[in-house]
């Protein structure tokens, strides 16, 4: 689904990917963890071609991305959903216009809009509060109605970038199985980047772990190739095995 | 109460040059406004595009564009408006009336409210738009969709500041016979002696000031839902 060859990623002379070689499959719940600063929401800008590789392709869907015109990329964006850690959500739309707005980009005919947003505002579980504003909601509703518009267009994959960072453990728990919900019922691919272990370990099948910019795909959370690892990752593949305790479990 | 203490009888007497005053102070200031909207929006929202980091970055736009509405803005607006004779001649045909001043008031409409929206809009965070770019949105829908409703209550208060500085530049307009209120109390007022017609045409523009600051205030707060 997304495959990343040798991705570099230089910010001036700071080098904040090095050799990312990652593989997404279809129905996945990827997971990215890494400390704060090693490069995580720089890899997940580079899957939505919101910062371009310096050297490396990115695939999405078979397509090379940076082959893509401009015209193009917009519709393959239009194909992934995105959930940031703030939610970003337009605060003078009410949720159902907020939820409305990628239905609109995508220029779906309006007659479509009513259902597809009440049916994934239903999902999310928040039909009810359809005509509120962004300001009156709980950080947890917040994060629901970003999901909510995130889906509502029926995206192939969502990336979520440290969607619980900001909210409390209670919360937490139900936005992953919420998410959880998305990838087995609307078979949708996740890829989601946390620095948090116990959010990795509660949702993710197969996880990559980065460390100051270099990326070591790691799958089944297992600890393949540790040995070739520097300390930074090979301690959080060790947290993947023994330590942190899962959120679901 | 008699009726001279709630219109004094100096305003009875000039009625029909105050209204017409007041109707070419709107002229101006109406023209600026339409203006600012048509030019000055799109200018200023272009202005934020093409600055560093944001959509359209391009340097070479951003510094002559930023460069000339500086130029603008820093001229003394009764030297603009000499200093723009020429041209004003050039394109109306006359550089004297109202038509003629409602020109230069145009210009620095423009420049001014250019201004104001830029800054309104870089008071959006940076993740709407990058959460806007993320949806697969134009540019188009960017600027329609997610900057001008996430601003709007910021833009209104801009053209609020502006329409009353508009009003303060339209004052001088008399130097090129624009007419307007500003110069009725200087030619009636202050030439001819008459504190009192200045002090109530003071307070003729200080309430209209006070209704176009109230006004665009509760508008603003109606709009906004932040």
């Amino acid at each position: 689904m997304i495959v990343l060859q040798n991705v570099h990623k230089n910010f001036g002379s700071f080098k904040a990917i090095e050799s990312a070689n990652i593989h997404v499959m279809a129905g996945d719940i990827y997971g990215i963890v890494g400390t704060s600063g090693a490069g995580k929401s720089t890899l997940l800008r580079l899957m939505n071609a919101l910062d371009k590789p310096d050297e490396g392709d990115i695939i999405f869907d078979g397509k090379s991305v940076h082959t893509l015109t401009n015209k193009q990329l917009r519709l393959m964006r239009q194909s992934l959903g995105v959930i940031f850690q703030s939610h970003y959500l337009i605060q003078n739309k009410t949720v159902y216009n907020n939820v409305s707005v990628p239905l609109e980009i995508a220029k779906v005919p309006r007659a479509k809009h009513e259902q597809k947003i009440l049916e994934s505002l239903r999902f999310v579980g928040l039909e009810h509060l359809r005509q509120q504003y962004p300001a009156q909601l709980s950080g947890g509703q917040k994060q629901r109605v970003a999901i909510a518009r995130a889906i509502v267009n029926d995206p192939k994959v969502l990336l979520c970038d440290e969607p619980t960072s900001s909210l409390d453990p209670h919360t937490t728990i139900e936005i992953l199985k919420l998410l959880k919900r998305v990838n087995k019922e609307l078979n949708m691919t996740i890829v989601i980047v946390s620095h948090e272990m116990s959010v990795i370990k509660s949702l993710c099948e197969r996880v990559a772990v980065i460390d100051d910019g270099k990326v070591f795909d790691v799958l089944d959370i297992k600890p393949t190739g540790i040995e070739e690892m520097n300390r930074g990752a090979a301690g959080l593949i060790e947290q993947l095995k023994d330590g942190g305790g899962s959120h679901l479990s | 109460m008699e009726v001279g203490l709630i219109f004094p009888s100096v305003l009875e007497e000039y009625q029909a040059e105050i209204w017409l005053s007041i109707g070419e102070t709107a002229i101006m200031v109406g023209s600026s406004i339409i203006a600012a909207l048509l030019i000055g929006l799109p200018v200023g929202t272009f202005l934020f595009l093409c600055r560093n980091g944001q959509l359209l970055e391009n340097k070479f736009v951003f510094s002559t564009l930023n460069l000339l509405v500086n130029i603008i803005r820093s001229f003394p607006f009764l030297l603009l408006v000499i200093f723009m004779i020429p041209f004003t001649r050039f394109v109306i045909g006359t550089a004297i009336g109202t038509l003629a001043a409602t020109l230069p008031m145009v210009v620095i409409a423009i420049a001014h409210y250019s201004r104001l929206v830029e800054q309104s809009l870089l008071d959006v965070p940076k993740g709407i738009i990058d959460a806007a770019v993320s949806m697969g949105a134009s540019v188009k829908d960017i600027i329609f969709k997610f900057l001008y409703v996430e601003s709007r209550s910021a833009l209104v208060l801009s053209m609020t500041t502006s329409t009353i500085s508009f009003i303060s530049y339209s004052t001088i307009m008399g130097v090129v016979g624009g007419g307007g209120i500003g110069d009725f109390a200087i030619r009636y007022g202050y030439m001819q002696y008459r504190s009192d017609i200045m002090i109530y045409v003071i307070i003729i523009m200080i309430i209209f000031v006070q209704l176009i600051q109230f006004s665009g205030i509760q508008f603003a707060k109606k709009i906004d839902n932040r």
